[in-house]
């Protein structure tokens, strides 16, 4: 067993882990934190990215002890002061999330790549979250998510504009435009 | 007819793109997964697996196991045989269906990779998967039995030996035979052409999101199941069956339940051994699948041979079609395993009118994990043979494929539709769909630049792809159930439960695992009620809650399960007009409902809403004499037909000839799912299905080595398309509401999963026909169609999936038109 210190979602927790227990193990097993959840045994997925110390991983890839004396912020923590996230509030308002599964580690690795790059374009975000797989939504409502956040976070309300075809849900997805009409 | 009334004062629910109940808890991590459980005492489970897909098993020594640190207990398959049963199989399509039986746990014999052969239970998980290394098993090698065309020769290796053959069944429908249409024998006799082609859908992994998982806790001889189950209601008949656990003793919980696709449809050996170690422990145990585990032994989906033979006239008519199927069912049959094909019989005809056909199919054992439903079951594997097979027809006769289906499909005014396969298509108007879809795609600028790519060699070639396509879906009419010999019924349940201060409980059978039945539920009886959206709120997923429910597949949950609810909501109208017609003193049929306000016609002022007569009801001061003092209701819908959500979709492709790589240029679809209720939910529905078919033509494969490893049993081998791996979809719909329901909804959960496959396959075919190409086998990998354009034939077989990861190149935007690379 070693002894760790680690910050987790704004609260300190010394604890006593084995060495080869993966940092997804000790968040969710011993801390409760069951947001962050397991996909793969390859560290393909992506469902459990969190970030450590900012920057986003796979939790599946980093041994608890690594962690040792960081700031880890999960799906948990993200929120601030009661209020949901940017990029949480467009994955619901986008639709860009279906089961839900994927849905912790995409919003952290969505969060990471805004850090990176305010302003993505659909490519851009494709290419930034292609180590978190979907299984439900196609990802065209997560690229539309996180565009829409980019645009929030910038301070530009009325959504994404710069580059490509992403318009808000309301546009984009109304039936209205190709409804012939009830038969 | 329906409840879905017309309301005057506020705007109607059903048609809104409503923001889901469900995401609050999904994107904070406030989940109920199963693996999120924790029990006091709870133990953990491993299963030691077998790494040989056929063999005896000569000796099992689990004593180093059994002293490993941790390990409470190992049971093997001799300890279980007693007790396990046989896993069910609920549809013996025909009475001489040769069915092996489905050990949970293999006792004497293994017949794929990955079967259980004995089950580790420890303090920790850790502790019992280490345990798992100990376990010692000598297995005596059988010969292995993969390839369906071989299994099916005299003389064939056995999977089971004590079986005569390979072979489950024979199951034949031929429409003259069934009185629905001509002679197909006759019809190809008297053909001007004839195409025959023979087309390989391959095994594919459905892929769930999250692994499977199982919790069960004994409660004196009660036992409390949850599961990562599309299946709660079916789940616990089938476990009180094959374990006899009384029924009535089981409750079985479905959570939170991330994804499903089929492949959540069936009850698994772990859920079985699940309940007996608990029951034979008396502690709550917990079983959670490791990717690998999930790629390897849970079911997967397609795998049939097609042998297609398509018959026409000169003139492009066609006038018969004969179908040939071999689908592996892998070593056994599980819940619908050897059903799946045969959901796909009546469907090979597609939206066409064929005056002959005739389809046989046999059911093959090999020795790899069973198949069952996968997204679409049955459809997508017709839909593929029959699109691919016109564009070979339009081929061989130099037609337009397009000129050609236009030919022969159904008419709009031809509507509701009897087919040659006996059954009544609803609704639909093919040709307003494939308009709009062409205009969508940009058709004719995209021809032109085909045309000049192909004029000036360059060698990026484009191909348009092409498919037109109905589906059966809305699972199902009870009664024609039961003619398929099929063991269940296809009916819902809903109840209404008119709570004291005004909000409304709402139990629906159906089972979502992503579908959004929270968000659309509470819409359909919102407008139905004329409560507020936010005073709904819909109960699912556990047998205690929901006692009755047929759960969710097959299209099923708004078209049959919505309709329940809707049911409900009516007769909760009914109930409340009398205690409204009481109350307010004037006659049951004075008294006008809408915006959930009884009023007394002529007499202004007086109403009363149906939210204050819940609690009146409740108080239950002052009701009408002879009845209940209660509004709550209940309703079970059977359908009396399937739903045909139709639609046309369009690929259009490049194709590298010289490197083979392949890549949607623009994908652009136009579905008719009869009535939207929430368009955001239906297109987040297309928009997954297109993935999944997308992926099935271009990157999916379960690959099975010469002695029976699964070979993509991760990650990094099965591909799952990412983000960049695919394109933006432009979707649209057209509305032809389904006759069958008081919805109007047709379902649309695996409309774009059974329609986008072959769109994709004919846009790389017609990019590279002129080269001589006339068949690429799925998916697409470069290494295929490199080969298919060098060397000849459909690519070959099993090619590496992995190569072909980036044949969407996500640098360049996928919807922009023109301009050659």
């Amino acid at each position: 067993m070693t002894r760790i210190s680690v910050r987790v979602d704004g609260a300190s927790y010394d604890d006593d882990v084995e060495p080869r227990t993966l940092l997804v193990h000790y968040l969710r097993e011993q801390l409760g934190k069951v947001g962050t959840v397991v996909g793969c045994d390859t560290s393909n997925c992506g469902a459990c990215t969190v970030h450590v110390d900012g920057e986003a991983v796979k939790s599946c890839t980093v041994f608890a002890v690594q962690a040792d004396g960081a700031e880890v912020t999960t799906i948990e923590g993200v929120g601030q002061g009661g209020e949901l996230h940017p990029v949480q509030k467009a994955f619901h308002e986008m639709h860009g999330l279906q089961c839900g599964y994927c849905t912790p580690g995409m919003i952290m690795a969505s969060i990471d790549l805004l850090g990176e790059n305010p302003d993505p374009s659909d490519d851009e975000v494709r290419e930034g979250i292609e180590g978190n797989l979907c299984r439900c939504t196609g990802y065209q409502n997560i690229v539309r998510a996180v565009r829409h956040a980019a645009a929030d976070m910038r301070g530009n309300g009325s959504g994404p504009s710069a580059n490509g075809h992403v318009a808000p849900a309301e546009v984009d997805t109304a039936a209205a435009p190709h409804v012939v009409g009830q038969a | 007819m329906t409840a879905v009334e017309e309301r005057t004062g506020t705007e109607k629910e059903i048609g809104k793109a409503r923001r889901r109940k469900e995401d609050a808890r999904l994107i904070t991590g406030r989940t109920t997964w199963t693996d999120n459980m924790v029990l006091p005492g709870m133990l953990h489970l491993a299963v030691v697996r077998s790494p040989v897909a056929h063999a005896r098993i000569a000796h099992v020594d689990v004593s180093a196991a059994q002293e490993a640190p941790g390990v409470v207990a190992v049971l093997t398959g001799r300890d279980l045989a007693e007790e396990q049963g046989s896993l069910p199989c609920a549809w013996p399509v025909t009475p001489d269906m040769v069915n092996p039986g489905h050990p949970s746990i293999a006792v004497d014999q293994v017949n794929h990779v990955g079967e259980a052969v004995a089950v580790i239970v420890a303090r920790s998980k850790a502790a019992a998967q280490d345990a798992v290394e100990l376990a010692d098993v000598d297995y005596e090698p059988l010969p292995v039995v993969l390839d369906m065309e071989q299994a099916v020769q005299d003389g064939a290796d056995l999977v089971h030996d004590h079986l005569e053959s390979n072979t489950s069944y024979h199951f034949v429908f031929d429409a003259g035979e069934a009185g629905t249409g001509a002679d197909t024998e006759q019809a190809f006799a008297d053909a001007d052409v004839v195409v025959s082609r023979r087309f390989v859908q391959q095994r594919l992994i459905p892929a769930f999101m999250e692994p499977r998982s199982v919790v069960v806790q004994p409660q004196g001889d009660n036992y409390t199941m949850w599961s990562a189950t599309q299946i709660p209601h079916i789940l616990r008949v089938m476990l009180a069956m094959v374990t006899g656990v009384p029924e009535h003793k089981l409750r079985v919980i479905a959570p939170d339940v991330g994804g499903g696709f089929g492949g959540k449809i069936t009850p698994t050996p772990e859920e079985v051994l699940s309940l007996l170690v608990a029951r034979r422990l008396g502690k709550p145990v917990k079983w959670t699948e490791t990717r690998s585990e999930s790629l390897m032994t849970a079911h997967h989906g397609r795998d049939q041979i097609q042998f297609i033979d398509i018959a026409a006239d000169r003139e492009g008519n066609v006038t018969g079609l004969k179908v040939r199927l071999l689908a592996d069912m892998g070593a056994y049959l599980r819940l619908v395993t050897p059903g799946v094909p045969v959901l796909g019989a009546f469907m090979f005809n597609g939206i066409y009118k064929f005056p002959a056909y005739r389809f046989e199919c046999d059911g093959i054992f090999t020795n790899k994990v069973p198949t069952d439903a996968y997204r679409g079951a049955g459809r997508p594997e017709a839909t593929f043979a029959i699109e691919r097979i016109m564009d070979e027809l339009a081929a061989e006769l130099g037609m337009d494929p397009l000129e050609l289906r236009r030919k022969n499909w159904i008419r709009a005014e031809e509507f509701p539709f009897t087919t040659v396969a006996g059954l009544q298509y609803d609704s639909g108007d093919y040709e307003t769909a494939t308009q709009q879809a062409l205009e969508l795609l940009g058709y004719d600028e995209l021809r032109e630049e085909q045309r000049r790519r192909r004029e000036s060699n360059d060698p990026v070639q484009l191909g348009i792809g092409i498919s037109t396509f109905t589906e059966m879906c809305g699972l199902a009419p009870s009664r024609v159930l039961g003619s398929l010999s099929f063991g269940a019924g296809g009916w819902e349940h809903a109840s209404i439960r008119m709570l004291p201060t005004g909000k409304v409980e709402v139990v629906t059978g159906s089972t979502p695992h992503g579908q959004g039945h929270e968000t659309a539920w509470s819409q359909l009886v919102a407008d139905s009620l004329g409560v507020p959206f936010e005073d709904v709120e819909v109960l699912h997923g556990d047998t205690a809650i929901s006692s009755r429910g047929l759960d969710t597949y097959g299209s099923r949950s708004l078209v049959v399960g919505g309709s329940a609810v809707v049911k409900a909501a009516d007769k909760v109208i009914a109930k409340a007009r009398r205690i409204a017609a009481h109350l307010l003193e004037a006659s049951e049929d004075d008294l006008d409902f809408a915006d959930g306000k009884f009023s007394v016609r002529g007499t202004p002022g007086a109403s009363l809403g149906i939210q204050e007569i819940a609690l009146a009801i409740f108080a239950a001061h002052n009701y009408p004499e002879g009845i209940e003092p209660s509004i709550d209701a209940e309703a079970t819908f059977d359908p009396e037909n399937f739903s045909f959500p139709h639609g046309t979709h369009l690929c259009a492709m490049e194709v590298d000839t010289e490197t083979g790589f392949v890549k949607i240029r623009k994908y652009a679809c136009v579905d008719d799912v009869g009535t939207i209720v929430n368009p955001l939910i239906v297109e987040g529905q297309v928009h997954g299905g297109l993935a999944q078919g997308i992926a099935q033509a271009l990157y999916e494969e379960a690959v099975y080595d010469a002695d029976g490893n699964l070979t993509t049993g991760t990650f990094v081998d099965y591909l799952v398309p990412a983000a960049s791996d695919l394109p933006h979809f432009d979707t649209g719909n057209t509305v032809h509401t389904a006759p069958g329901n008081p919805i109007g909804a047709k379902g649309v959960g695996e409309a774009g999963c059974i329609a986008s496959t072959p769109a994709v396959v004919n846009a790389a075919l017609d990019a590279v026909r002129h080269l001589g190409v006339s068949d690429i086998r799925m998916p697409l990998t470069p290494e295929r169609v490199w080969r298919a354009i060098h060397a000849g034939g459909d690519g070959g077989d099993r090619a590496s999936a992995r190569t072909n990861a980036q044949a969407v190149d996500s640098s360049d935007a996928p919807s922009t038109t023109g301009g050659a690379r």
